[in-house]
């Protein structure tokens, strides 16, 4: 049975950009929607430039909301839809539930890309009109995950609880950097700690890459990082796998 | 007769008529590329053969061309690679890879091509054709108007086939393989005795001549079969035989004719038939049957012309165009697909990447899943193959179509096309500010009107005058080409292409535009920001300021896309009320081959921010750094011109990186197959598929022998990366390559 779903249109959000064709950041071929600002600040961001509230150009729900249903032709033949991402998208809740509730009122199906940093009474809000959560779990070890982020694990692992209450179909994103994620004793840990979750349906393990960095002013730190070797890479995928 | 043993009779049995034989005969295949095999040890041997000769020919510019003996059906051969080795035999001359002379499409054309690489034409064929005999070329420039000249000068008619063949008319080759050419004689003796009236017309006269000249080829070419020893008067009795009958047809063609695009037509399903019977009759085993078609697709691969820098420049790295349209679906819901089909392709592996034959996918959303997924896999893989839409083209051309050069349709052995090159939009927008002038040389070459007096550029001035401008260039671009093409059937007459069409066809006036996204978005720029007029000592507006944005095409924006729609069918409606030649129906492509390039350079600074002598984009792309919104928006702006008005294709270049179409190679595979499916579903026409690193690009510019089968799809065909000069190969690195953010 469906029921109608209401949401207000008139909703404004504050966009950083819209991309279309993007075929790395869920199922299928999606419009990713990259929400503006965000508070983590996170040591090898890609986006860095989606970090800042106030460079978001405003718009309304409707509007987005026209603009992804130009491409439901390439949805529908690849099993694709809207990924909202940022930024950090639950840092604007209302927008983010409204244009998720209208993308399910118009059977879009919809990802949600966060690094599940938003608190528990967001999270509980918006989570039943996500389809498929991509959860960026940057670290295991709580004392590297306030290296890497400057905040603390508490949120995402209760983000994660949530979504496995709510039975929330999710993604983990892990993102290998040498000398900075790539210890596998602690990577071991984790993908033990993942199997509790039954709503986890996959693992992708993110190689460091350095196409963000032109995007970075001096205060980055990973100049000297190169991106992880394909048998690092193969051992964590294996870690995951087992 | 043993030929046809085994076939589904039909219509055809009585009459020329391939889609009757093929609808009744043909097995679809839904299944995967499995069965597939390598190639043979003598493929190998042979290909590597090949490499060699292409290797020196690279070097050299041309391997060796004949000074002497102008080239003719029947003028040459045999000539082999290693007749030991080769499965399917003819060359265009009596070497591998020796160009031939045309020299009935103008006598200079040859000396000059000839000079460019050393060679000297012999004297005797110089006193033949400026003595004795005229050529297409000297009957043009007799009857070019002064206009015309200044016109084909200034560069806003370009590419015009008034020094080379015109090309792109696809002989039905599969004619000779299923009937053998006394069947086609008888038929053509009979289309000559029908025309026979009381009082023969103009008309009439002339296709008598005509026929009788075909006649005449289909003769020759029995004789050119019978230098290689096979006797073609018969049909073909099996599959070895379907292939060299059909492949003798064709290389006559091309040694009769050095037509830009000499298009192959839509030949593996038909071989199917033949291996398919084989197959099942434990004739031939699926290797031989992949010997074959590798060495057919060798064959192809080696056809060669003789062309001037001039041409060169335009169309860059030796391009030919032998076009094979692979797939598609038929009127009753069947696919076209065969294991011919894959056969075809798989010659990308076997024999590695190239760019000819011109591997054309027809894709339609009801093509057999496994294609898709082995298409997007060799695009992937080769970046050799180009798409076009099926579901689209069907509906205008039925189920027996092929795609002549890059991106035009034609029912095969029924319709042909006058190919007209192209005009210049660009070009055309600045005669409209600038009253009629050359933004360059300032000569009036437009007849004199009021040009833009004001400091900043009106919308509705600009379109008003941008609309007087199509006007006269409608007319004058289809005068021009009365001319090309009455000259050229007088003179450069296609006898044996044409005897293997029937006797009455459709022709098509085929027009073509370039720069219009250069247009498109300085009449945005225009209408949604402010443009400011910069003018010389002499008052010319040569330059211009933009305060503000623009919406630019290339980001599926209507109030930009709509100002595109609307000059495409302003243009078509324009050169519809025109009389073509022989009853043309004038039709228009949005395709610039490589030629945006130099159409770039021979154009100013264009109000949409692109300064003088920058490349144009190519085809019907949006300009490079201007799509912000991702792949998919710039295909869909593409997809929303319409086919209706462009009926002569739509050509659309896109690149990709890899990890930009998923993270592993089964993803990207599914991702891009869905990716066609998507842009053809929202009637997207035609597309080339690049898939890339920039990086990989950079080092083949540098070290261009590590890379010497890197192929390339550019506007409506593929090169090697190598043979572009290193400005085409900046450019087309320059191009808008789609990644993940």
């Amino acid at each position: 049975m469906t029921t109608a779903i209401d949401y207000d249109p008139s909703i404004i959000g504050g966009i950083h950009s819209i991309y279309t064709g993007g075929m790395v950041d869920g199922p299928g071929i999606r419009t990713v929607l990259f929400l503006a600002g965000c508070s983590l600040r996170c040591l090898y961001c890609h986006n860095p430039d989606t970090w800042f509230r106030m460079r978001g150009n405003k718009k309304a729900v409707a509007e987005i909301l026209d603009e992804v249903q130009k491409y439901s032709s390439y949805y529908k033949f690849s099993g694709g839809g809207i990924t909202v991402s940022g930024g950090e998208p639950t840092d604007q809740p209302t927008f983010l539930k409204e244009l998720l509730k209208a993308c399910r009122a118009n059977n879009i199906h919809s990802v949600l890309d966060t690094s599940g940093f938003s608190s528990p009474d967001i999270a509980e809000d918006i989570l039943p009109y996500v389809d498929l959560l991509l959860l960026d779990f940057k670290a295991y070890d709580p004392d590297l995950y306030k290296k890497i982020t400057s905040s603390t694990i508490e949120r995402p692992l209760q983000t994660l609880r949530m979504a496995r209450n709510l039975n929330v179909l999710t993604w983990i994103r892990y993102v290998l950097v040498p000398n900075l994620t790539d210890d596998l004793a602690q990577i071991r840990e984790m993908s033990a700690f993942l199997k509790k979750y039954n709503n986890i349906e996959k693992v992708s393990v993110l190689p460091f890459h350095k196409h963000g960095e032109h995007k970075w002013d001096d205060t980055y730190t990973l100049k000297d990082t190169e991106p992880p070797s394909t048998e690092l890479l193969l051992e964590v995928i294996d870690i995951f796998n087992n | 007769m043993t030929a046809w043993e085994g076939f589904v009779k039909g219509a055809w049995n009585e009459k020329v008529n391939l889609r009757d034989f093929i609808q009744r005969n043909i097995t679809p295949y839904t299944g995967n590329e499995n069965f597939l095999v390598g190639a043979t040890e003598r493929t190998t041997a042979l290909w590597k053969i090949v490499c060699e000769l292409v290797d020196i020919e690279n070097e050299k510019g041309i391997l060796d061309v004949e000074t002497k003996i102008p080239s003719g059906i029947a003028s040459h051969g045999p000539g082999y690679i290693n007749k030991d080795l080769e499965q399917i035999v003819g060359l265009q001359t009596d070497k591998p890879l020796k160009r031939g002379i045309m020299p009935k499409g103008g006598i200079r054309v040859i000396q000059n091509a000839l000079k460019s690489y050393g060679y000297e034409l012999d004297p005797m064929v110089t006193e033949i054709f400026t003595k004795h005999r005229k050529a297409h070329n000297d009957g043009v420039f007799d009857a070019y108007t002064d206009e015309m000249r200044a016109a084909r000068k200034s560069g806003i008619i370009t590419g015009l086939p008034d020094a080379y063949g015109r090309g792109r008319i696809i002989g039905d080759y599969r004619r000779a393989a299923l009937y053998g050419t006394a069947f086609l004689i008888k038929d053509k003796e009979e289309q000559l005795r029908e025309i026979n009236m009381p009082w023969l017309e103009e008309k009439d006269i002339g296709l008598r001549e005509e026929i009788s000249e075909q006649i005449r080829a289909l003769k020759q070419l029995g004789k050119m079969a019978e230098s290689y020893g096979f006797d073609i008067s018969k049909p073909a009795e099996n599959t070895r035989e379907a292939i060299q009958w059909t492949y003798f047809a064709f290389l006559a063609a091309a040694k009769q004719q050095d037509g830009a695009a000499t298009s192959l037509g839509r030949i593996a399903s038909f071989i199917d038939i033949y291996a398919e019977r084989d197959l099942n009759s434990g004739k031939a085993t699926e290797e031989e049957i992949q010997e074959l078609m590798d060495h057919f697709c060798m064959k192809l691969r080696m056809i060669r012309f003789l062309r001037t820098p001039e041409y060169n420049a335009l169309f860059s790295g030796d391009p030919t165009w032998v076009t094979e349209s692979i797939g598609g679906m038929c009127e009753d819901g069947r696919t076209l697909v065969t294991k011919n089909s894959y056969r075809m392709i798989h010659t990308l592996t076997t024999l590695g990447p190239a760019p000819e034959p011109n591997l054309t996918i027809l894709w339609s959303n009801n093509l057999p899943k496994n294609f898709k997924l082995y298409c997007a896999k060799m695009s992937i893989q080769t970046s050799s193959l180009q798409y076009e839409n099926d579901d689209l083209m069907r509906g205008y051309w039925g189920d027996d179509y092929a795609i002549a050069c890059c991106v035009s349709a034609m029912r095969i052995g029924k319709q042909m096309q006058f190919f007209g090159a192209r005009a210049n939009l660009a070009k055309a927008l600045t005669y409209a500010i600038n009253g009629g002038k050359d933004e360059k040389s300032g000569v009036q070459v437009a007849p004199e009107f009021a040009p833009v007096t004001s400091e900043y550029l009106d919308f509705d001035e600009v379109y008003r005058k941008l609309n007087q401008v199509l006007e006269w260039l409608a007319q004058l671009y289809i005068s021009t080409l009365n001319i090309i093409h009455y000259m050229h059937d007088k003179y450069n007459y296609e006898s044996l292409q044409m005897a293997l069409h029937d006797k009455e066809i459709l022709r098509t006036h085929a027009c073509g535009i370039a720069g219009l996204s250069v247009v498109v978005d300085s009449l945005s720029a225009i209408k949604y920001a402010k443009v400011k007029a910069v003018r010389n000592e002499d008052g010319l507006i040569t330059d211009y300021e933009i305060e503000g944005e623009y919406p630019a095409f290339g980001n599926n924006d209507k109030r930009v896309d709509q100002i595109a729609n609307n000059l495409v069918k302003l243009f078509m409606e324009k050169l519809k009320k025109q009389r073509a030649y022989r009853r043309a129906v004038p039709t228009l492509s949005i395709l610039t081959i490589t030629s945006n390039v130099v159409y770039g350079k021979a154009t100013g600074s264009t109000p949409d921010g692109r300064k003088a002598g920058e490349p144009f984009a190519p085809g019907a792309n949006p300009m490079h750094g201007r799509e912000h919104k991702g792949a998919i928006a710039s295909m869909s702006s593409v997809a929303s011109l319409p086919y209706e008005y462009s009926l002569d294709g739509i050509s659309y270049t896109f690149s990709v990186i890899p990890r930009a179409l998923g993270h592993f190679a089964e993803e990207r595979v599914a991702n891009l197959a869905n990716l066609l499916d998507g842009f053809f579903h929202t009637n997207g026409h035609h597309i080339n598929i690049n898939v890339f690193d920039k990086e990989t690009l950079y080092d083949a510019m540098e070290n261009p022998h590590k890379y010497p089968q890197l192929t390339i799809r550019v506007s409506g065909y593929a090169v090697n990366f190598a043979k572009l000069t290193r400005e085409q190969q900046l450019e087309v690195i320059h191009r808008t390559f789609h990644e993940s953010i």
